[in-house]
This record gives structure tokens, C-alpha cells and sequence, in this order.
């Protein structure tokens, strides 16, 4: 790498860049007209809501267009070179020796069948940068940058040995491994749980530091993305709406739509008390086969309030969910309803019963049959609860539509036709046509972006003020919890570790599980990170 | 629940926001009809030839009274008659008319493998679904029966059952669905599973649904393709099959019109190709009709196949 002259100081140089996807027998623009410039050693953050093509303009940066995409316009110059211009097998050269890829999941991105340096080392092995022993030597120390425990031997190990954070940092280290000039990530931390998350952000700014490697950001949390990048771009429908450096940016966003983004996590319920409890679990125990997940655990519902019961993931918040639903029967406890036990088993409650608790579900792709519409989806439980039928239902159907914010052109439609924000308010539909006393929101928004985060919040909020529905609402995001609970459960390896008043749980003194995952939430301050790190390192958690 | 006349869009502060127009997948809304036309127009060559020959066949089959030129059963003097104007394709041991047995022969030997693929169908399909629902012993049970079923060679498995009973066209029909119905079964559970453990089914039991509900509205829409697929593939074989008891002496019984029947009765004027080479290629005419349908229906279900697995070339 020669630094020598001020040119060579430009890394990538991409210019109006047109991208198009082909869908449904037509070419649609995805990219319209980007320009996007990089030093060395500089940190570039990418954000904006899915579908603004963020991991597309990403994926630009490496002359690689996904199949089913291509370039119809622009030059990405890379180094010098014009990467759109060159044959593909020159460009493969390329890839994986001078830039890198940190894909989502990196679960998905390992081969389970072999060892972890095996592949961590593979790219610069096969562009026979160095030896293996030198790569292998080289790979070791990098785990130990990326502060990943027992540097030496966990490279032995396979894929499925490690944990989630721990094989993002290992993807970073295969990443870095032929010292690119350039890592492309694409939402590396999304998939991890808060706690998690800190770490492995920690460890990739870090190392893109010191080897002052240039760096493309992808992600819709900005939180995340203050404590990573230089200068953020913001994007929307294939657009760059604006691009600053990550302070200016924070302090005065110029466009509207960007103080609409940064405006979102300003949402805060005002948290009431309430002594009517309309849910109670009392001493549960459960566990999925001989594998204890509960341990006596105590929650209290309050009538037309919401609990947010938070934690990490493996703590067994979704288990809570299941024995209440009655899918999973406890080994020892009652849920009381409305002051009396429910039966532990789905097939003992009576209709009234199943019909008075409802569920909504982190992925409303799942959670809709494919090959139904709208409209039979929302009116099964009018059907089957209310025996509604004809015109009364169809009237009962539009009703919840416009309950929802839609409208009656989604009747007839199917669950592939709408959008992620959509398809989770249908799913609300489904639960309110159900007239529930009590609805178990589990992660319901975690899988979208933002702003749509926002809208369905406001509408759960507006939802439980006008017929006074209860939410139990599991999350892992501090966010939400601000901005929808009344009152908290912190869960932890399946026990509870206290339940309170939003205001008394969110302020100190905390017990020690509380206060590592508050501090783990991040904040958009750019020197959150750091400070906390500071923080750490200095009382030693 | 009464305010929900009175209810307002809510007014959102970041100016542009609204649920209804956030974008979806860009996908325009179709009829079923133009969905199919669409697949048609772009259905490979191979496709068009197979549901072209299939047609032919279906409208042979039914028609055949009309088509044929003399009847199914009829007896004419002269057996093993050369192939002229008054007979297009010669007379077969008996001296009835190939021709028209081979256009009987359509019908016949396509209706029973119809009514046999569809039989299998109803009865492993249904088992499928059950015990891919109910996953305990009920599953067990269906499924190590199956597998023991399964251990023992189909063919020679159904020569015994049809000679302890008497072979007619129903038992024929009944001893082959149950034996095809043992694959029909596995396949039918295996993609079940897959789609049971779907949270729509969660929610379906969550609301109390009935597990028969469950099967029917929730479960099959969404294995349908696969099911459809095997169904084409299972009518080619049972239609082997039977063609196969049919050669062996234990199929459908004359004097029945059957193609597999028809071989073995022909098959000595082979030897007589040499001297005459029409007379040799009689008793491979039945042969070619059944290798063309099955040739036919597996073009139709591998593009059929294609389609549904969401395989899209390159572009």
C-alpha cells in the first residue's frame, strides 16, 4: 500500500451509479443516480429504510451486481482502476484480497463443515498472499485483537461451536485476514442481542483502526451506525438524500426525511399504575423436554396496561409467552386469568378463553398462510369466535382494515403483496377481530425498520387507549420498551430479575444484569461507545 | 367496540409516513386466468409437446367410440391379418382389429391408472397429513407400517396379492393405490412437517381450529405443488405397473382392451419381422403408445416442477 501522494489518499470513487432489479417480468430502477466517495482508512455509514438500497449500493462498491441486478449507468473506481470495466475472473481477484464482505448472518456465511481458521484463512492462502503458517499465525493474532476468548485454539473449532457474537467477530477476522483496503458490512450486528452487540461493534472499530482500513457501514440503526462511521449517507427509494460527517449530521440533519429518522426513538409513553391485574403468573416452572427454561417465575399483568418483558436471547422470555398460550403446559405454577387458573393445556381452555388471549409474532411472514388473502386471514376468527358471515364479516373485516391505517383495496390481497410494516398489521387485525382482553406481542417489531417501527407502535398505543387491550410485549429493544411499556420485566437464564414501574426499573440503583444491559443499549452519541468501553474497562465489568 | 366509526387516520409528524403507501413487492395483481396464460406463453417447447400428446390421449380416450373403427371386442376371420385399408394396423391371435383395441386400450388402461394415482392420493395423502399433525404414536404407527410395506418389492408384492385374490379391474385398482399410496404417504408427511411447525399453524391452533380445519386450510394449499408434481410422476408409474401385471397374465383380463396385455399377446409376431416388418412392429405399438404418454406427462410435470420451486434462469 503506497500513501505517498495526496491522489492516492481516494480510495473508491463511485459515480452515478444506476443500478436496475428485474421483478415481475420488468426492469425497475433500485439505484437512481448515487454518487459515494471514500478515503483511505475512512468509515462510511449507510442508512436508511429496507428497500432504499443500501445493501445493493454496498454490494456496487465491489463492482458485484446480486443476480437478477445490473448496472445500467456509472463507474465504481477502485484504487486506480475501474472495477465495472474489468473482466469478471480480474475482479474476482480482487475480491476477498483488496475488498471484503461481512455479510448479515453469519451463521449462514460459514461452511459448518469446516474448521473456523480453515476458512478464516482461505482467501489469503488461495491469492497466495502468505504462507499457512503465516496466515495461520496471522489469524491468531487478529482473533486476539478482536478479543475473541482463547485466541489460540478457538480457530479449532467448527461453525456451530461458537456463539453468534462470537462467529461475527471471526467473519471479521476472515475478512481482514488479506488486509483489504476495503470491508464492506452489511448490518453485521442486526441479528445480535444488545449485550452482544456492544462487544463485536467494539472489535470491528477497533481493527478497521488500526490497520486504518477503509470501511462501508451498512444498517438502519443509527445509534449503531454514530459509533462506527466518519461521515453517514443517508439514503431513500435508490436516492442519497444527504451525506455529513457523522457529528454535523447528528447535531443539525439538513432534510427532513433525515429529522424524521432521527426523530423516531423520541417516542415515550407516560407510564400509569394500576392495581387490576388481569394476567398473573405465579411460581412457573416449564421446560422443553428434561431441559429446565423457567424457573419459578413471577409476572403481573395490570388490565389495559402493557409490561414489556425484556432480555437477552436464551433467557427465556418466548418460553413465558408459550406457557401462558398454553402451547407448552408448565411443570409446576398457575396462570391466573381474570383472577382464576387457566387450564395448563391448549386442548382444556374453552373458547372464550383462547379468544380473550391473542398472539402476535416477530415474523408476520410466518405468521400468515401464503395462500390466503387479507380478507380471509382477518375473518377466520370473526368466523370462528363470532359467527360472522357474509356481508356482516366482510363489514367487520373493513372496520379492522381502517382500524389498522389501511384501506379496503387490501382485501383481496396476499401476504406476498404487502410490505413487512403491512404484514404486521394485519396480523394485528387478525388478534383485534378477535376482541382479546390480552395480546402477547412477541418482538413484533424487531424485524423492521425504524420508521415503520414507530408507526406500529403509535398504532398499539392508540389501540390499547381506545378499547383498553393489555399487552405483555417482549422485546430486547430499550427503545420500545421507552416507548410503549407501563411497567418492566427483566428476565435473565429463566428467572425473573425484577419487575417494576418503568421509571423505577430504567433508573439506578440497578442490579447487576439490569444495569449491563442498559449500558449495552446504544445511544446516538458518538462518543457512547468509547465512554462506555472507558467505563468498563475502568470498573472492571 | 364502538369508536372505531369515529376514528381519525392518525396524523403523523414526520411528514410523509402513511401504512398504506409504504412500498410492497412490486408485483402486479393478476387473475388466475392471465397468471396462466403468462406461464403458457413461457412454457419451454418440451412442455408444450407433453401437454399436447396428454390432450391427444384424453380426447382419445374419451371419444373412442366414435374414433375407433370397429369395436372393442370384435372378432374378425382372419387372425394375425397383415396390415391393409380394412385393417390400419393388421388383427391381432383372435383376429380382432389393433386399431381400434389400441384406441379402447386409451381409455382403459388411463382410467384405471387415473382413478388408481388418485385413490393413492386420497388415502397416503391423508395419512400424511394426520400423523405429520399429531406426531406421536399415531405417526409411529402409520409410519412403520408404511415402511415395512415399503420393504417388500411392489411389483412382486402386488403379483401375490392379486393371485390370492381373484384379479379384476377393482381389485387391481384397490391393491395398486394401496401400494403406491406407502410413497404418497412419505412425501405428503415430509412436506407437512415442514409447513406444521409455520406459526400460521400455531395461530390456527391458538384460535382452537379443529385439526381437520388445520389440514385443510392451512396445511394443504401450502403443499400442494410437490403433491401435484408426484401426482403426475405416481400416474406414469402406476400406469407402468399395470401395463407390467397386465404383460405378466394378472392384470386387467380380456376381453378388455389394455395396452400392456396387447404386448404380451403380439409379442410372438416379432419373430415374423423379417419377412414382413409392419407384422413385426405390431406388438410394439401398444409399447410406444404407453412410452409416449409417460415421456408426455414427465415433460408437463418437470416444467410443472420448475415453475413451482421458484428455480428462475439468470437473466
Amino acid at each position: 500500500m503506497n500513501t505517498d501522494n495526496k491522489s492516492d489518499q481516494m480510495l473508491l470513487r463511485m459515480t452515478d451509479i444506476h443500478i436496475e432489479g428485474f421483478s415481475d417480468r420488468r426492469w425497475h430502477p433500485i439505484i437512481k443516480g448515487v454518487d459515494l466517495e471514500l478515503e483511505r482508512g475512512q468509515i462510511m455509514g449507510l442508512i436508511g429504510e429496507s428497500g432504499a438500497g443500501k445493501s445493493t449500493l454496498g454490494l456496487a462498491a465491489m463492482g458485484f451486481a446480486r443476480s437478477g441486478c445490473r448496472f445500467t449507468s456509472g463507474s465504481v473506481e477502485f484504487d486506480g482502476t475501474d472495477l465495472l470495466s474489468l473482466k469478471e475472473s480480474e475482479r474476482r481477484k480482487l475480491w476477498g484480497t483488496k475488498i471484503a464482505y461481512v455479510a448479515q448472518s453469519a451463521a449462514a456465511a460459514f461452511n459448518p463443515a469446516h474448521r473456523l481458521i480453515e476458512q478464516t484463512i482461505e482467501s489469503a492462502s488461495r491469492a497466495k498472499l502468505r504462507t499457512d503458517a503465516e496466515s495461520r499465525e496471522d489469524a491468531v493474532e487478529l482473533y486476539g485483537a478482536l478479543q475473541l476468548p482463547d485466541a489460540h485454539s478457538i480457530g479449532e473449532r467448527y461453525p456451530h461451536q461458537v456463539s453468534g457474537g462470537q462467529l461475527q467477530r471471526v467473519m471479521t477476522a476472515m475478512a481482514m485476514s488479506s488486509r483489504p483496503d476495503l470491508i464492506i458490512f452489511d448490518e453485521p450486528t442486526t441479528a445480535l442481542d444488545v449485550t452482544t452487540q456492544v462487544e463485536v461493534l467494539s472489535a470491528m472499530r477497533e481493527i478497521v483502526d488500526k490497520y486504518n482500513t477503509a470501511a462501508i457501514y451498512i444498517t438502519h440503526d443509527l445509534a449503531v451506525v454514530a459509533q462506527m462511521a466518519d461521515v453517514i449517507k443517508v439514503l431513500r427509494f435508490g436516492e442519497e438524500v444527504e451525506q455529513a460527517p457523522t457529528r454535523t449530521m447528528l447535531e443539525s440533519p439538513q432534510e427532513e426525511y433525515t429529522r424524521s429518522l432521527w426523530s423516531v426513538r423520541s417516542l415515550e409513553k407516560p407510564e400509569q399504575r394500576s392495581d387490576d391485574i388481569v394476567l398473573a403468573l405465579k411460581g412457573i416452572d416449564a421446560a422443553y423436554g428434561k431441559t429446565p427454561v423457567l424457573h419459578g417465575i413471577n409476572i403481573e399483568l395490570p388490565r389495559g396496561k402493557t409490561v414489556a418483558v425484556v432480555g437477552e436471547s436464551g433467557s427465556g422470555k418466548s418460553t413465558a409467552a408459550r406457557v401462558i398460550t398454553g402451547l407448552l403446559p408448565q411443570t409446576a405454577g398457575t396462570v391466573l386469568f381474570n383472577g382464576e387458573p387457566l387450564p395448563e393445556k391448549l386442548a382444556d381452555r374453552t373458547p372464550d378463553q383462547l379468544r380473550r388471549i391473542q398472539m402476535i409474532y416477530q415474523m408476520a411472514d410466518t405468521a400468515m398462510n401464503p395462500r390466503q388473502t387479507v380478507e380471509d386471514i382477518i375473518g377466520r376468527p370473526l368466523e370462528f369466535f363470532q359467527s360472522m358471515y357474509g356481508r356482516e364479516k366482510e363489514q367487520r373485516v373493513m372496520e379492522l382494515l381502517t382500524m389498522i391505517e389501511l384501506d379496503e383495496s387490501f382485501l383481496d390481497r396476499l401476504p406476498a403483496e404487502l410490505s413487512g410494516g403491512q404484514k404486521q398489521r394485519i396480523c394485528i387485525a387478525r388478534a383485534l377481530a378477535a376482541q382479546p382482553d390480552i395480546i402477547i406481542c412477541d418482538e413484533v417489531t424487531s424485524a423492521l425498520d425504524q420508521i415503520v417501527q414507530e408507526g406500529i407502535l403509535k398504532l398499539l398505543l392508540r389501540l390499547q387507549e381506545e378499547y383498553g387491550i393489555s399487552y405483555l410485549f417482549i422485546t430486547h429493544d430499550i427503545a420500545t420498551v421507552k416507548a410503549i411499556s407501563d411497567e418492566i420485566v427483566v428476565m435473565f437464564q429463566g428467572k425473573v430479575v425484577e419487575q417494576g414501574l418503568k421509571s423505577e426499573i430504567l433508573s439506578p440503583p440497578y442490579p447487576e444484569y439490569t444495569e449491563l444491559l442498559l449500558s449495552s443499549v446504544p445511544e446516538m452519541d458518538p462518543d457512547w461507545l468509547t465512554g462506555l468501553l472507558a467505563d468498563r474497562t475502568n470498573t472492571g465489568v | 367496540m364502538s369508536s372505531s366509526e369515529n376514528h381519525k387516520p392518525l396524523k403523523n409528524d414526520s411528514q410523509s409516513y402513511s401504512a398504506t403507501a409504504e412500498v410492497g413487492s412490486v408485483r402486479k395483481r393478476r387473475s388466475r386466468a392471465e397468471r396462466w396464460w403468462l406461464a403458457l406463453k413461457e412454457a419451454p417447447l418440451s412442455a408444450w409437446f407433453g401437454m399436447i400428446v396428454v390432450l391427444g390421449y384424453i380426447f382419445v380416450a374419451l371419444f373412442a367410440p366414435w374414433i375407433a373403427p370397429y369395436g372393442e371386442a370384435e372378432i374378425f376371420p382372419a387372425p394375425f391379418a397383415p396390415w391393409d385399408e380394412t385393417h390400419r394396423f393388421g388383427t391381432d391371435q383372435i383376429g380382432r382389429d389393433i386399431l381400434s383395441r389400441l384406441i379402447y386400450g386409451a381409455r382403459n388402461t388411463m382410467g384405471i391408472a387415473l382413478v388408481t394415482t388418485l385413490l393413492s392420493f386420497v388415502i397416503g395423502g391423508g395419512l400424511g397429513l394426520v400423523a405429520a399433525i399429531n406426531r406421536s404414536w399415531l405417526d409411529q404407527l402409520l409410519s412403520r407400517t408404511v415402511d415395512v410395506l415399503m420393504a417388500i418389492p411392489s411389483l412382486i408384492f402386488a403379483l401375490v396379492l392379486l393371485s390370492i385374490f381373484k384379479p379384476s379391474v377393482l381389485s387391481i385398482i384397490l391393491i395398486i393405490a394401496l401400494l403406491d399410496s406407502t410413497r404418497v404417504f412419505r412425501l405428503t408427511r415430509s412436506v407437512a412437517i415442514n409447513v406444521a411447525v409455520m406459526d400460521y399453524v400455531e395461530v390456527a391452533r391458538l384460535r382452537g381450529e379443529n385439526p381437520g380445519w388445520v389440514m385443510r386450510k392451512e396445511i394443504l394449499p401450502n403443499i400442494m405443488p410437490p403433491l401435484v408434481a408426484e401426482f403426475g410422476l405416481r400416474f406414469s408409474f402406476v400406469f407402468l405397473t399395470i401395463a407390467a401385471l397386465s404383460f405378466l397374465g394378472v392384470g386387467i383380463q380380456p376381453p378388455t382392451a389394455d395396452w400392456g396385455s396387447m404386448v404380451r399377446d403380439n409379442a410372438s409376431l416379432i419373430q415374423f419381422a423379417q419377412y414382413d416388418i409392419k407384422a413385426g412392429l405390431t406388438p410394439l405399438l401398444p409399447a410406444a403408445a404407453i412410452g409416449l404418454l409417460t415421456v408426455a406427462v414427465n415433460f408437463v410435470v418437470d416444467w410443472f416442477l420448475h415453475k413451482t420451486s421458484g428455480l428462475r434462469d439468470e437473466h
